[in-house]
């Protein structure tokens, strides 16, 4: 069935993160608690699969009619940025418990290059409405799984310890290349 | 700080790469050989320059609200003309970066710099920080390059340095040497600066 | 002089204004560029073709016929047909889809072939961008010459360890062969 190759295609074999590299920012910086990288996560699906709803619409019924196709750039990102401040200012108003915990990852989902990256790629490979959004949900909660065994592994190494010179980024991106070589194990998983 | 200052600032001491430890999408994913790492780079510095000129000279009339939103719109409007040019003049390269030179809009350099440097700064100044960071960016992507496409293809810039047929370290040409490379070349990069102090 | 200050007036004046200019802008960059893109990308077809065919001095980017997915390209010198570029897909590869160009002479028989987009594994598959695996193709024509590998009962040396890239590969070429076959080979002067 197509979406389930799609939506595994996206989850693990091609996992944002780990193997094209989108996300990386948030990912670093977010992942050292398993609770946050929920948190994240969830907005993220969030953000992501909105944002393909979106710009699936904007591609389709205004750039390319009007031959604007070089205006996607922009008008993608201005979606994004828009998108994000909506949802920032619902959560505020209906679930503010949730708003708090975020905090400031909430805003930074902008700069996401995952979320930008996704719906231009989204649009390149001409998918429809519906494997749009479920491409972008499924890469989301790659992302988040991609977060949260980072996050597990980061909270185990703050007691177990490592090297002095390693510590901060560059034990980060030493696990986060284990975890990518570990991922690489699922390539072939579907035609 | 003296100007020389504002631009040699970009290249060591605060180096984007793996100082700042921003823009690190790009970093991983274009560096699978020098040249990719010196046609993004040159093209993220040409956003960076303009970007941070605009940001500078409009700083006054940018209310702070919507400070973000307008800098986006400045950001992108440059990208969109960088990937028109290098579409119509170098599209081999333009092929080979792929899905990452509109990603620049995202690329937290730019947008850090904007809001950390451009935004309080004159135009001489932001102009001159944003030649540094773009060059130091530069200069940490092709090195990263140059490293991942010696190990993995036996190459640099394309001229092969190994005898044919000599087995290479593919890994360091997929994502895991990427994450390699990029943890230990920042581990290299901190013990020179406490040792050096820069 | 301070910062303009928040109120709603001058956000909305402030973005409005800056998205037209910036707006207006990138319409005229994308109009400078665009005849040199499209300049490039025509040079950049036309290089493929050339990479596949002998000497040829028409435009074979003209009439060009595009027929269940492949693409054709007829090259003449002097008027005589001197041959086809095909461009074709498979979408048997390890990661799924390539794409190749694959010249034929007038009577069927591969001149060479050439890869243009793919994404198989590094080192591996990847091997199919040597000129060196893809030779052993040159000069066979596919009434005689079984486009398998050897493996699987046919004429063709499989990439070591790429099974699969050089069944893709094949699948590739007897694709364009048989569209060749069909809707060109009638057509042309031999």
């Amino acid at each position: 069935m197509d979406l389930i190759n799609i939506i595994i295609l996206a989850l693990i074999v091609n996992n944002v993160i780990l193997v094209q590299f989108m996300g990386i920012c948030p990912f670093l910086g977010v992942s050292n608690k398993v609770s946050t990288s929920i948190g994240m996560g969830a907005a993220v699906v969030f953000v992501m699969a909105l944002a393909n709803f979106v710009t699936y619409f904007i591609q389709f019924y205004i750039l390319v009619p009007l031959h604007i196709e070089f205006m996607q750039t922009i008008s993608f990102i201005f979606v994004i940025a828009f998108l994000v401040q909506v949802v920032e200012i619902i959560l505020k108003k209906s679930a503010p418990a949730l708003y708090q915990a975020l905090g400031i990852y909430l805003p930074l989902i902008t700069t996401n290059c995952a979320v930008l990256g996704i719906a231009i790629l989204a649009v390149q490979k001409n998918y429809n409405l519906i494997q749009s959004v479920v491409y972008a949900s499924a890469i989301a909660v790659g992302f988040t799984l991609a977060m949260i065994l980072m996050a597990g592994i980061r909270e185990q190494m703050e007691l177990t310890g490592y090297p002095k010179g390693m510590k901060g980024f560059p034990i980060s991106l030493v696990t986060a290349g284990l975890l990518s070589l570990a991922f690489m194990g699922f390539s072939g998983l579907v035609k | 700080m003296s100007s020389l200052k504002y631009f040699t600032n970009g290249l060591l001491k605060e180096n984007p790469t793996f100082v700042l430890v921003l823009g690190t999408c790009p970093t991983l994913a274009v560096t699978t050989a020098a040249f990719n790492g010196i046609g993004m780079g040159l093209a993220t510095t040409f956003v960076l320059v303009f970007s941070n000129m605009f940001i500078a000279m409009l700083k006054n009339y940018i209310p702070d609200k919507v400070r973000i939103a307008a800098f986006i719109v400045i950001i992108a409007t440059f990208v969109t003309i960088v990937d028109l040019l290098m579409k119509a003049y170098v599209p081999d390269i333009y092929k080979t970066l792929g899905i990452f030179i509109p990603l620049i809009v995202v690329n937290c350099i730019i947008l850090g710099r904007a809001e950390a440097f451009a935004q309080k700064n004159e135009v001489k100044s932001s102009i001159l920080d944003g030649l540094g960071m773009g060059l130091g960016f530069t200069l940490a992507i092709t090195l990263m390059g140059s490293i991942r496409e010696i190990l993995g293809s036996g190459s640099i810039f394309n001229i092969p340095i190994l005898a044919e047929n000599s087995k290479t370290i593919l890994l360091f040409i997929l994502p895991p040497g990427a994450f390699f490379t990029f943890g230990y070349m920042i581990a290299i990069f901190n013990r020179f600066k406490a040792k050096y102090k820069f | 002089m301070a910062k303009l200050e928040s109120s709603l007036k001058n956000m909305v004046l402030c973005l409005l204004l800056m998205s037209i200019v910036m707006s207006a802008a990138l319409g005229f960059v994308y109009v400078i560029t665009k005849k040199p893109i499209e300049d490039t990308n025509k040079k950049v077809e036309i290089d493929a073709v050339k990479n596949v065919l002998p000497n040829f001095d028409n435009d074979p980017t003209k009439d060009v016929k595009t027929i269940d997915g492949l693409v054709y390209y007829v090259a003449t010198q002097s008027g005589d047909t001197v041959g086809c570029a095909v461009k074709t897909y498979t979408n048997k590869g390890f990661a799924g889809h390539f794409e190749i160009m694959v010249g034929f002479k007038p009577d069927g028989t591969i001149y060479k072939t050439a890869v243009l987009d793919m994404k198989e594994t590094p080192g591996l598959g990847d091997k199919m961008k040597n000129p060196k695996w893809r030779n052993q193709f040159n000069e066979k024509n596919p009434v005689s010459y079984r486009l398998k590998v050897k493996k699987d009962g046919g004429d063709v040396d499989a990439i070591t360890a790429s099974t699969i890239t050089s069944r893709a590969f094949c699948d590739a070429i007897t694709r364009a062969y048989d569209g060749f076959m069909k809707n060109i080979s009638n057509t042309i002067k031999k």
